[in-house]
């Protein structure tokens, strides 16, 4: 793109400006006609609600609307920060994330290193198909199929109560929940999520193999001085997105798997703004408590891709 | 070139592929559980413990109830509709978006692509979308599950990264022969895109099958819930109500249990049958996904 408008031999003459536009529409009418749904359908979908969001700000009710709602200032987020759900909520939010970066993020790396271990093809194809295969199961099914399997009569407290443990209902231990996230994340997505992963490795050039079998190297040393460097700089740009959205946990598995009693450890920013706003109707103070999300998030993936730069050759942008 | 292979390296072989076996069995024996017990007899079902290797005993009852509850046609018809008529809306607006920026030529071109990729980084949140949904009336109407998400910007980058593959010679070709824009579109640059079309109504597709949130957000009506909404209700919500509103007496409450596993298979059955026939054009489009510009 940047060659084109370098090669374009338009000054930048301010009167000229207006006309180079006019000319441009003119020239380019079909394109302009194509993205009149398409920026119309983001400026409404995305960018009203962004507009929108000054209801944080205000005293939102319904009859008065955005407009006619007083101006309260910071009072939703005093009210947010003062609250005992705020160190709750960044704590769930976080940790989850936090684990989830810890093992989930980890995981389909390792997976894609080993089967690209795998010797024989159709073995390896099985492989493939078969762990892709959780991915396109509804999070709906899933999270039905955890409840079933993690009651006290499921078939994970049939196989405990063979080894003489005691019946114990997963779903309603606190201390359970993130495990059950997070080990559910992990295996609905490790073979998928290793894709990425497998396509960075065809990348790497078969020589060096050959050079590091020729001096003698064992498998384990190849993965770790090979493999493991070539899809370095796709684990970094993955960890940036990653690391992007550890204020944003999805909303939806959380209010499939919580319940009141895990609330403790379950309930996350996104799970507490659904509850609070959409169910009890408090508008203004959820939109303040999105918004606080919203703006961390943005600010997280642009530091965090601002520090890949410095320290490898990787980014985002 | 044959090079001796280190013992260790044969252990190590032989471990990778226990462990790779051992992912596959986890993987799938979840759904072998529930296959199992979908067409196990009702009683034998709850007397038995532990993992499931067989059906235990067999009946076919349970999916014979499935289809008694109105609301698995309902939703399944819903989702059908949502999926059909979504994914159409998806996919035009995404091509037209993803060829008009995809064209060097367009002065406003990457200003509107900042624009865009700009709300995959920040959004408004769940509470003003849902506000503006509602001023738009669009609570319990079917076009709150299909315009709202019309267009993924990931998708949009995905089909524009696409169109900047199909050379410009093409192009320049069907502009001398005096050609508009929407006819090369048509002519020349879906048809060299196919295989990333395909995909791109893959993510589509598989994503209104699987949405049930903003159905949960914007549809109170329940003769307008997709299948997911519907799935929701009976494995999540309220096990009890089901198996009373289905049957009553004590003999028959265990069919419940069994009811739940057919409607898992029922809704679950047709994506995992479609899915390997589609898989090389998933992980493809995954690859695409992945270049960098």
């Amino acid at each position: 793109m940047n060659a084109v408008q370098k090669a374009d031999p338009t000054s930048r003459n301010p009167k000229k400006e207006k006309n180079i536009f006019l000319r441009d529409v003119a020239r380019n009418k079909g394109l302009y006609l194509m993205l009149i749904p398409v920026v119309g359908y983001f400026v409404l979908f995305h960018y009203v609600p962004m507009y929108g969001a000054q209801i944080a700000f205000r005293d939102y009710s319904p009859l008065k609307g955005i407009w006619g709602s007083p101006w309260v200032g910071l009072k939703y987020f005093k009210e947010f920060f003062g609250s005992y759900y705020f160190a709750r909520l960044l704590r769930n939010t976080v940790l989850i994330n936090f684990y989830d970066i810890l093992f989930g993020f980890p995981a389909p790396v390792i997976m894609a290193i080993l089967m690209n271990e795998l010797k024989g093809k159709y073995f390896k194809r099985t492989v493939q198909t078969i762990t892709y295969l959780p991915h396109f199961i509804s999070l709906v099914v899933i999270c039905g199929l955890l409840t079933d399997f993690l009651a006290s009569d499921g078939v994970i407290n049939d196989i405990a109560a063979l080894f003489g443990g005691a019946r114990t209902s997963f779903l309603l231990e606190p201390g359970a929940f993130r495990t059950i996230y997070i080990g559910s994340e992990i295996w609905q997505s490790i073979g998928w999520n290793s894709i990425i992963y497998l396509a960075a490795l065809t990348n790497i050039s078969a020589e060096l193999y050959e050079a590091a079998r020729i001096d003698g190297a064992s498998r384990l040393r190849e993965m770790w001085s090979i493999t493991l460097p070539g899809i370095t700089p796709t684990i970094v740009i993955m960890l940036i997105m990653r690391v992007g959205k550890i204020m944003n946990v999805g909303a939806e598995k959380i209010i499939l798997l919580y319940n009141p009693s895990t609330y403790e450890t379950a309930d996350v920013i996104s799970s507490f703004v659904y509850r609070k706003g959409i169910l009890e109707a408090s508008f203004s103070y959820t939109t303040a408590i999105g918004l606080f999300n919203s703006v961390i998030s943005f600010v997280l993936v642009i530091a965090v891709n601002k520090i890949c730069n410095k320290l490898t050759d990787s980014s985002l942008w | 070139m044959k090079i001796k292979r280190k013992p260790q390296d044969a252990v190590f072989d032989f471990c990778n592929v226990a462990f790779m076996t051992v992912m596959m069995v986890v993987t799938l024996y979840p759904m072998l559980h529930v296959l199992f017990a979908s067409v196990s007899d009702a009683n034998a079902l709850q007397q038995h413990r532990g993992l499931l290797f067989a059906p235990t005993g067999f009946s076919l009852a349970a999916y014979g109830k499935v289809f008694e509850n109105p609301m698995i046609p309902v939703g399944y018809a819903n989702t059908l509709i949502y999926l059909f008529f979504g994914t159409l809306i998806n996919v035009v607006l995404t091509t037209l978006g993803a060829y008009a920026l995809s064209r060097p030529s367009l002065m406003l071109g990457k200003y509107i692509m900042f624009g865009i990729v700009f709300t995959m980084l920040f959004s408004g949140g769940m509470i003003p979308t849902y506000l503006l949904i509602r001023d738009l009336h669009m609570i319990n109407s079917r076009l709150a599950l299909m315009i709202p998400n019309a267009i993924s910007a990931w998708n949009l980058v995905i089909m524009r990264t696409a169109f900047r593959g199909v050379p410009p010679s093409m192009e320049e070709s069907a502009k001398i022969d005096g050609a508009n824009d929407f006819t090369i579109l048509l002519r020349i640059f879906v048809p060299l895109s196919l295989p990333v079309l395909s995909v791109i109504v893959l993510f589509y597709g598989v994503s209104h099958w699987n949405s049930w949130f903003n159905a949960m957000l914007y549809i109170r009506q329940r003769t307008l819930y997709p299948i997911q909404l519907v799935l929701r209700e009976i494995l999540l919500i309220s096990t009890a109500d089901m198996t009373t509103s289905v049957n009553t007496g004590d003999d028959k409450a265990n069919i419940g249990e069994t009811i739940k596993y057919a409607t898992v298979a029922v809704a679950t059955l047709p994506i995992l049958f479609v899915y390997p026939f589609l898989q090389k054009y998933f992980v493809k489009g995954i690859m695409v996904g992945a270049i960098k510009e």
